[in-house]
């Protein structure tokens, strides 16, 4: 039997125009878009074609305010160690929330190390952070607003419009880690008015590895890589082409087919939970009910931990992601639903369905079927399960 | 990630329920370290009659309670004794390092059944031990805390520790 990937978050399938794009990129034998002679101007056509292509996905102003990375996690450290360390005179208060990604918070950790001050800001029981608490967090110490612009593990949106309202009326960087909603649900960076912004290729069918950061011209941050001028002086190293060539193919077919392959997961987000609340008592579905990405489903089964679950759909070839502290490693119940009241036990228990434009209603209905038998047998072995 | 002996168990468990009536009961863990185990024993003539389980927890955590179960039955009560976590992660051919910890309870679980067991039996009665565990505030007003996760220094009004991410305030 076909398995049934319902963990598009650790790695969207690659298009297959994508992996025409980057095979027939290898076999190209690309140079350096750094080098003067001709093979090294065609590939640096190559590369500012795939910035072109990224630009228009986030609606950038101008190309040059996109640099690429190695991913979601160098833009997140670039953006927010690269403001910190060049506003240092002007003060050292960050401001973020207490549901960001761990690329953020650990960033955050390494900069209290160098005395810089940190207001987490709540969020509601929905995920959703509150713009005035923005506002009231700010000092005059403040050089940097992080929110991100949904939750990667309950899928909640953030007012990230709101929010950049209140920092540029104050004059304060304000950077929006937008990995899990880039090339899913439309990110506009004029619109939204952020200074920076930070996505990753495979969030939208595009390979692992790279990604980027938009830098509104005038933002001051200071490289996390020094070397070379590459990227606009502004992340030193020969660029990773083959995956920049496979993003900037992903970010063109994420433009052409957005609206339909939201249509399509919203259909099944809602057959989901509709399905998930039929077959199994004592549930929670994580987030916000609307405000929240089309192709991602949180669910806390209560009595149950989420790592028996995962190996026992795993043994039917169907693959789902946990949040519980056993199967992150950390032994941690996830700070995400710790922040929106879930307790300890339930937190145990949740899943992160996610699914995209591959996924049937076939596949939803099997995981479902396939889901309740599960979660029959484990909590008949629950010692906290007393039906 | 897991041996096969344990996902046999873990798919395959022996030994899962209650025993009514139970001559001994042994409760540990608690939802925050992540596993809970609950064992039920029938002792005849001083030897494990019949011996259940109920677990909530990983893989590993279900298979420890299986392949301890198997281990006990049938042992009388200080063959019993001797068995060790380490035994039971020696049995399963190994655990992942991170779930010797928290995921390798069931010994300990089937001494405080016999515990349990020769308490009743000789008219001792003791606490139940709790399961929740909190953060004690064991520092003067003003004083430094740390977080109880990571040990990195927090303040009094952090929500979150920016050293591992985990909620404070509930534990503050």
């Amino acid at each position: 039997m076909k398995p049934i990937n319902l963990d598009y978050l650790s790695a969207n399938p690659l298009l297959p125009e994508v992996q025409e794009a980057m095979i027939a990129a290898i076999r190209a034998n690309l140079g350096n878009p750094s080098s003067p002679h001709q093979v090294g101007d065609q590939a640096a056509e190559t590369l500012e074609k795939a910035r072109e292509s990224m630009a228009r996905l986030i609606n950038s102003p101008s190309p040059q305010e996109i640099i690429f990375t190695s991913g979601g996690t160098e833009s997140i450290n670039q953006a927010i160690k690269g403001v910190a360390l060049a506003n240092t005179k002007k003060g050292k208060h960050i401001i973020t929330s207490n549901i960001e990604h761990n690329a953020v918070l650990r960033t955050i950790r390494r900069l209290r190390m160098m005395d810089f001050k940190v207001t987490s800001v709540s969020v509601d029981e929905n995920g959703r952070v509150n713009p005035a608490d923005i506002a009231k967090a700010i000092t005059e110490e403040t050089i940097l607003v992080t929110v991100m612009h949904s939750n990667n593990e309950i899928g909640t949106l953030q007012p990230i419009e709101e929010i950049a309202r209140i920092t540029r009326e104050q004059k304060i960087p304000f950077h929006c880690d937008a990995v899990t909603s880039v090339g899913v649900v439309p990110v506009d960076v004029q619109r939204l008015g952020v200074d920076l912004l930070s996505f990753s290729a495979n969030q939208f069918y595009g390979p692992s590895g790279v990604g980027g950061l938009y830098i509104r011209s005038g933002t001051s941050l200071w490289p996390l890589l020094d070397g070379g001028v590459q990227e606009n002086n502004k992340r030193a190293g020969t660029e990773n082409l083959i995956g920049i060539i496979g993003l900037g193919v992903a970010a063109e077919s994420a433009v052409r087919e957005m609206e339909s392959r939201n249509h399509h997961c919203l259909r099944l987000k809602k057959k989901l939970i509709q399905g998930l609340k039929n077959h199994i008592e004592d549930i929670f579905i994580n987030g916000h009910p609307e405000l929240s990405l089309p192709n991602l489903v949180s669910v806390s089964i209560r009595y149950i931990e989420g790592e028996g679950i995962v190996l026992m759909l795993d043994e039917e070839k169907i693959l789902v992601s946990t949040r519980s502290a056993c199967a992150a490693g950390a032994l941690q119940a996830s700070h995400v639903l710790l922040a929106i009241n879930r307790d300890f036990a339930d937190a145990q228990g949740t899943l992160v369905i996610t699914f995209g434009k591959e996924t049937t209603e076939a596949d939803i209905d099997r995981f479902l079927l396939v889901l309740k038998n599960v979660v029959q047998t484990l909590r008949a072995m629950s010692p906290l399960y007393k039906k | 990630m897991y041996s096969s002996t344990v996902m046999d168990h873990f798919k395959n468990p022996r030994n899962v329920g209650e025993i009514e009536n139970a001559d001994g009961i042994g409760e540990v863990g608690n939802p925050l370290c992540g596993d809970m185990m609950t064992i039920y024993l029938k002792i005849e003539e001083d030897a494990i009659k019949d011996i259940k389980f109920k677990t909530f927890g990983c893989g590993a955590a279900i298979a420890v309670s299986s392949m301890l179960t198997e281990m006990a039955k049938g042992k009388t009560l200080a063959e019993a004794k001797k068995i060790t976590n380490k035994s039971v992660a020696a049995a399963l051919e190994g655990l992942p390092k991170n779930k010797l910890h928290c995921s390798n309870l069931g010994a300990d679980a089937l001494h405080l059944a016999i515990q349990d067991y020769e308490d009743k039996k000789a008219g001792i009665v003791r606490p139940k031990p709790k399961r929740e565990e909190k953060h004690e505030h064991d520092h003067e007003e003003g004083g430094k805390c740390h977080c109880p996760y990571c040990n990195i220094e927090v303040t009094e009004d952090d929500l979150f520790c920016v050293g591992c991410g985990k909620m404070l305030k509930k534990l503050h």
